[in-house]
């Protein structure tokens, strides 16, 4: 084995996802799902699981699963039920969690990753419904800490449990389909999917095998993955120390293992052996879920276009490559701030590839740089408009609109206004222009004859001076025209 | 006018209601009652007169403003008292057992909610078998209630303090709760009427559950009639409760002094067998000439899988119950023993919070949900009840309703079953397959063995109590049995 290589081995993945729903109530109780809100001040006998109260299903809950699952491809279980999953944990007030087991609401579904020739389908095996759990707060450690508090608010939110099959083979591929998956489970408008929030959890169970094998390896499932990059870097760690357990004749340990962030390192939480026995047992308060075909059609005819839906419509509609078309329908949101700027600056001439170029760069950059999404931000597409009219009608340059971006972004004041104030405006007043162009070519005698023996760059360097000496605002093609004119 | 404790609930609200008595002076009647007579019987957990009387007072000064008293309603003014297992508002909670000692709910539960906004008076909060789990109310973790006929006896169980109190004259009529017999037994023992209603036809809400899908809350009573007027104030769908079926609200006494001529009795062979002691046997034949007198046809019929029942009732409710009681961990209310880890205060808190047959059950329970086990005894055990349901449902094609004893025996002595689980057991092997199946029956008194009452089992079938009610309401008036009553009440 010592000549081994990783091209020896090959990886399976499959990730099991939970995505709370966006009800505004809880599962099973009329509690609100505010995230943020005090502790334990969304809670009442029902999600605190008092002695004698019954959990009543919300029928908001139940629609958004449907339509998550329509949106995957699954098959609607014309019948599903809800199982108790029991075990002892401060955070679950009931000691059992409400959840579905053999009889799921969906099953059967698929995405699509990978582009062109890569192009793959990677199968979704199931999807149910369950109710979250409370929230721990240790005071210092989870080790040392000397009280830990319980929050409940959390407790009773509705959550779906995606568990893909395990057709993932590779840590990107992994992270390419939970991009795709959270896209259209926002589109679909079922949920936020903010994993920094809590609302997207992914766990990962992953295997290697030799490379063409079709057996499958023993696997480990990872948790505490917290964000798209942590699922790359864990499995990426998890599936080297397997391929190195394995060369050094050693054997995978079905167990689950703990992502360290901060380590970069998974450490073996339980064995096979201290596996949960959850003792699984159909919940005697609910009733069997039935859901007749027409009412799983009238939630299709509510589904909204999905991202690969839309992203071929701005490829045929608005012209856009399919890089920026990919880019910019990868959100819901960001493809609805695309769309509302071109509906208020046009279609000709090239406009919509404009509006492209200044979304996917200025605007996104600025969203990453402050960790926000679109929704989040004060700009709008009227700022976004009206800055790219100014350009073109040359009240401004392109960079002097780039320069006020992040201003007009921050502070949310229309990007007229910020010209106004500062001065910001372009010199068109040709007499002005003049002025400067004159004194430029007094004070650069050598450059003036270079240019005049025939060297046509040395204009880009007078152009250069008289931009420098208006402050970026003069209007090129005036400066130019200008200089060409006085130096004959 | 007959003394207080001696008239049925519709007499007493009668009487409010014609401005003989009030609405407090009816309350404190009970209470002094009780005062004077608990303390051989310890029936109630605990009373609650302050608030009684207020309640009481309120509701006087309510019919005092009622252009007509009759406006008021079925039990207007009447006092009652609820098995410690269903939630109260700001009073204590709790299933017989220190765990829940300290448990005070916030909220009340469907059937009290219900009981307020007809204008009943709570009293108090009756004693139990821990969480339900017994047949003699032995098992309370406060102390045993006893049988007002006779104070060496035990007055069933679980609901055995609602019994008692009831049959005592303590309280016009109480709420139970029935898992596997819980209401019928102890109103078979106490000699008094108990219903077990349809699985689904009153709100579980704020019933602490035993076993989620055999538990129903059911009246006990002195006569029939008070059963079918509780009935009207507790049953109906309640949207807090899933379980709690859809169904439109009906009149369970519209059906009540019809004649029963030609309804068919089935009488199953498997009853009225060996099972049984042959002075209870003897008092259900008897009550089968009355049926007979009255026109009805009374055959013997089969009901083929009852031996299996009581075996999968063991397996089905100790399981839900596992389940079910897993919450009272010591974390956020209830009691808790301290601990530096939690698992360990878990398990300091559960043993010293739960008696010995909740824990058995608990064991049992487990071990038959766990994995490897799980198809063996769970699995199987819900085919059996499949069974047994199917009993039912073939019988029902037949007859209109199915009569045999409620309890295989009457009272017994204290003590004399406590150290064998399984003799306890049995006391439940005729009102078992009744849960299982969901079927709704009642229990009323049909003559007195060695001087202690023995119960007379009727079933239905699903919603259609009124029937049922029907039925033992004639068979009551035939018989004369319900007037029957121990010697705390004739002396008063």
């Amino acid at each position: 084995m010592d000549s081994a290589t990783a091209a020896e081995f090959e990886p399976v993945i499959g990730l099991e996802v939970h995505v709370e729903l966006k009800t505004k109530s809880k599962i099973f109780c009329p509690c609100p799902t505010k995230f943020g809100a005090e502790p334990n001040t969304q809670v009442c006998p029902v999600c605190l699981g008092l002695p004698g109260v019954l959990p009543v299903l919300n029928e908001g809950a139940v629609e958004l699963a449907v339509m998550a699952a329509l949106a995957l491809n699954c098959d609607i279980r014309p019948s599903s039920r809800f199982h108790r999953k029991n075990y002892f944990y401060p955070d679950l007030p009931k000691a059992y969690q409400i959840s579905q087991y053999d009889h799921p609401l969906a099953t059967g579904g698929w995405i699509e990753v990978g582009a062109g020739a890569s192009r793959k389908r990677i199968g979704i095996k199931r999807l149910h419904l369950e109710e979250d759990a409370g929230k721990l707060m240790h005071e210092g450690s989870i080790e040392t800490a000397a009280r830990s508090l319980v929050d409940f608010n959390r407790c009773g939110v509705p959550l779906i449990e995606i568990v893909s099959e395990p057709d993932i083979s590779s840590p990107e591929e992994a992270k390419e389909y939970l991009q795709v998956l959270k896209s259209i489970l926002q589109y679909a408008g079922v949920s936020d999917c903010r994993m920094q929030e809590g609302s997207l959890r992914v766990d990962a169970n992953v295997s290697v095998r030799p490379t063409g094998s079709a057996a499958f390896g023993t696997r480990t499932e990872l948790k505490n993955i917290g964000s798209f990059r942590s699922v790359v870097r864990g499995l990426q760690y998890e599936i080297r120390r397997q391929i190195e357990v394995i060369r050094a004749g050693g054997e995978v340990l079905q167990e689950t293992r703990h992502w360290d962030e901060q380590r970069e390192v998974t450490v073996a939480l339980r064995g096979k052996e201290e596996a949960h026995d959850y003792r699984y047992f159909p919940e005697p308060d609910l009733v069997p879920l039935h859901l007749d075909r027409e009412w799983v059609e009238s939630v299709r005819l509510k589904l909204p276009e999905l991202p690969e839906a839309r992203k071929r419509r701005f490829v045929s509609d608005y012209g856009l490559p399919e890089y920026d078309a990919g880019v910019l329908t990868a959100s819901p949101s960001l493809a609805e701030f695309y769309e509302r700027c071109v509906g208020l600056y046009g279609r000709g001439e090239g406009r919509p590839k404009t509006v492209s170029n200044w979304v996917m760069g200025e605007l996104t950059r600025f969203l990453n740089a402050n960790n926000i999404e679109i929704e989040e931000a004060r700009v709008t597409p009227s700022h976004v408009v009206e800055l790219l009219r100014l350009i073109e009608g040359g009240s401004i340059s392109g960079k002097i609109a780039k320069a006020i971006f992040d201003r007009m972004c921050e502070t949310g004041e229309m990007p007229s206004q910020i010209v106004r104030r500062e001065g910001l405006g372009q010199i068109s007043d040709e007499s002005e222009i003049a002025a400067v162009v004159a004194r430029v070519i007094e004070e650069n005698p050598k450059v003036v004859g270079d240019y005049k023996s025939g060297k046509a760059q040395a204009l880009g360097y007078l152009v250069g001076q008289v931009m420098k000496a208006t402050g970026g605002r003069a209007s090129p093609g005036l400066v130019n025209r200008v200089l060409r004119e006085r130096l004959g | 006018m007959a003394r207080l404790h001696e008239m049925t609930a519709l007499e007493i609200a009668a009487s409010i209601g014609a401005r003989e008595v009030s609405v407090e002076e009816v309350a404190l009647y009970f209470l002094e009652r009780i005062g004077r007579l608990d303390g051989s019987l310890r029936s109630f957990i605990r009373t609650v007169p302050e608030r009684a009387v207020a309640a009481a007072v309120a509701l006087d000064r309510r019919l005092a403003g009622e252009v007509s008293a009759r406006r008021a309603g079925g039990l207007f003014g009447v006092p009652f008292a609820v098995k410690d297992n269903i939630c109260t508002r700001g009073i204590p909670t709790t299933c017989a057992s220190r765990i829940l000692e300290s448990f005070v709910p916030p909220y009340d539960a469907t059937v009290v909610r219900r009981m307020y906004e007809a204008g009943l008076v709570l009293l108090g909060k009756t004693n139990m078998d821990e969480f339900a789990m017994g047949s003699s109310c032995e098992n309370s973790a406060f102390f045993e209630t006893r049988n007002p006929w006779n104070l060496e006896t035990v007055p069933g169980g679980s609901s055995g303090g609602s019994a008692a109190a009831v049959a005592a004259g303590l309280v016009p009529f109480a709420l139970g709760s029935d898992t596997g017999g819980s209401v019928r037994q102890p109103a078979a023992l106490c000699g008094i009427v108990g219903l077990k209603p349809t699985y689904g036809a009153v709100s579980r809400y704020g019933l602490v559950a035993f076993a989620s899908s055999l538990d129903q809350i059911g009246p006990l009573t002195r006569d029939v009639a008070d059963c079918a007027a509780v009935m009207n104030v507790i049953a109906g769908h309640d949207e807090m409760d899933s379980t709690s079926a859809p169904l439109p609200s009906r009149d369970y006494s519209a059906r009540l002094g019809a004649d029963i001529r030609g309804i068919r009795v089935g009488v199953p062979r498997e009853y009225m067998g060996e099972g049984a002691e042959p002075g209870v046997r003897s008092c259900v034949r008897d009550a089968l000439g009355v049926l007979e007198d009255l026109g009805a046809v009374v055959e013997e019929c089969a009901l083929p899988h009852t031996e299996y029942a009581l075996s999968a009732y063991y397996l089905i409710a100790p399981a839900e119950a596992s389940s079910n009681l897993a919450r009272y961990d010591g974390v956020r209310y209830g009691l808790r023993e301290d601990a530096a880890e939690v698992h360990q205060m878990y398990e300091r808190t559960r043993r010293r919070g739960f008696g010995p047959e909740v824990k058995r059950r608990i064991m049992l329970g487990t071990y038959a949900l766990s994995s490897g086990y799980y198809d063996a005894y769970y699995l199987k055990a819900l085919k059996v009840r499949t069974l047994v349901k199917r009993d039912f449902d073939i019988a029902f094609e037949k007859y209109d309703v199915l009569v045999g004893p409620t309890s295989p025996t009457v009272a017994f002595p204290i003590g004399s079953k406590t150290g064998d689980p399984v003799k306890m057991y049995l006391s439940d092997v005729f009102s078992v397959p009744v849960n299982l199946a969901g079927v709704p029956a009642i229990s009323v008194p049909c003559g007195l063995h060695d001087g202690l009452p023995v119960g007379l089992q009727m079933i239905g079938r699903p919603f259609e109590e009124d029937f049922l009610l029907m039925v033992a309401h004639a068979y009551e008036q035939a018989a004369g049995t319900s007037r029957l009553r121990p010697r705390m009440v004739s002396e008063g």
